[in-house]
């Protein structure tokens, strides 16, 4: 009964009315771009949830790997100085 | 519309026969555990122990399955919705439930099963879906009936499964939880209407509430009190609240809301305990429910029918589509050429 080609996985992502940014919303199968936008209409912006759409075929998407978690983001851990926080001003300098 | 998972998972097997002790844990298994009793949810490409990847497989396809199927009985008001504003409340909510079978089916994909395959099992009849969709829609009343009783059941059940492990799922209850108050207040919208209407209209929604109550009741799922599954997939929180403990949630809310409607719910043990704090209610004929998720529902039948009938006639608009992307696609590299 399945038929023998599958269409494709798209992700969808989302830039809501005031939002800076596109936010992934979901996913949905469809055979082109052009489908996958339509569909992402309908079904994640049914109530005015954004003013732009984003579909990328999943396959495109290259993602980190949760095992890798400690090797990938350690570097980051021991550089302290990279936080505003981490210097000392004066307090009578007032904001800086 | 998002349906009981009790009911959904109830027919895994998943291989587990009693609930591991963190001593006879892998470490790979203790280390998930440990996430899971610490509240970090669970990804898709994180380590799972294998019976818990095919539980929530079961569970969240057989919920995706509940909705597909759920727009039928609702789907047969559509062309009969007794006003304009009535007709477009229902279209508007039928929609819905195809958007929260996508958000499901997507959501169970990222366990590493293909939607195509769910939906095979589901048109071969190996998938279940909720019992509930196995009762017909006669009258309009009905419509009310689903969305206060049935809707208001899903969300008695889905609320608390936006805290569940696993991550993809309990987003697409946050999402669908949203959407699914809607549904139930238009139906009770509908029954308010009909109880304060003429005495036929009152008597078509008292009708409703004698057909769809105990069937609602049922969408908890048998007492889970002996389950080895359900005790296992609490301490996964793939479940959250035993069956009845939300069965008697549901029926404490929704008590009141019938007296209101001035409406009477078909339960001749049905009474107020005091000393509990909740009501006591009559036993759920439960031959009934074996029976109906065997097949042998008032609907089973047709429901699986239309559904595999919309999938052979539809073979050819989906290889059009396959015809024309492949087409645009080979013309885009040529030009790109």
């Amino acid at each position: 009964m399945t038929d023998k080609k599958e269409w494709p996985l798209w992700e969808v992502f989302i830039r809501s009315q005031h939002g800076l940014a596109h936010r992934h919303v979901g996913s949905l199968h469809a055979p082109d771009a052009e489908m996958a936008i339509m569909n992402a209409r309908d079904v994640y912006t049914r109530r005015n949830e954004g003013v732009s759409i984003w579909v990328v075929k999943a396959s495109e998407i290259a993602a980190s790997s949760p095992s890798e978690k400690g090797p990938l983001f350690d570097p980051a851990n021991s550089k302290v100085y990279r936080h505003p926080t981490f210097y000392e001003i004066p307090e009578e300098l007032g904001h800086m | 519309m998002l349906r009981r998972s009790a009911v959904y998972a109830q027919m895994v097997k998943t291989g587990v026969d009693h609930i591991q002790s963190k001593e006879e844990m892998s470490p790979e298994e203790r280390a998930f555990q440990d996430r899971v009793d610490a509240d970090i949810k669970i990804e898709p490409k994180e380590w799972m122990p294998e019976a818990y990847r095919k539980t929530l497989i079961r569970q969240i396809s057989q919920h995706a399955h509940s909705e597909i199927i759920g727009m039928q009985p609702e789907g047969n008001w559509i062309t009969r919705a007794p006003t304009l504003e009535r007709k477009a409340i229902l279209l508007a909510k039928v929609q819905d439930e195809a958007g929260h079978g996508l958000y499901l089916y997507c959501a169970a994909e990222t366990l590493g099963v293909s939607r195509d395959e769910l939906l095979e099992q589901l048109n071969s009849g190996k998938a279940k879906y909720s019992s509930i969709f196995n009762y017909p829609t006669l009258t309009w009343a009905d419509i009310g009936a689903i969305g206060w009783l049935v809707d208001g059941a899903a969300i008695m059940n889905q609320v608390p499964l936006q805290r569940c492990s696993y991550g993809p799922y309990s987003r697409a209850m946050v999402r669908i939880c949203k959407e699914e108050s809607f549904h139930q207040r238009q139906g009770y919208d509908i029954m308010m209407k009909l109880a304060k209407g003429t005495p036929e209209q009152k008597a078509m929604a008292q009708d409703a509430l004698n057909r769809w109550w105990w069937p609602s009741l049922m969408m908890f799922g048998p007492s889970d009190a002996e389950s080895v599954h359900s005790a296992q997939s609490m301490r996964w929180k793939i479940k959250i609240n035993s069956n009845d403990e939300l069965r008697q949630k549901f029926v404490d809310q929704t008590v009141p809301q019938a007296e209101y409607l001035g409406l009477t719910v078909p339960d001749p043990d049905l009474k107020w305990n005091a000393e509990r704090g909740h009501y006591d209610f009559g036993a759920v004929n439960w031959d009934e429910f074996y029976q109906v998720v065997a097949g042998n529902g008032p609907c089973n039948r047709q429901r699986l029918r239309t559904r595999v009938k919309a999938y052979e006639e539809g073979r050819w608009v989906r290889e059009a589509a396959d015809a024309y992307a492949a087409k645009k696609a080979a013309r885009a590299q040529v030009k790109a050429a």
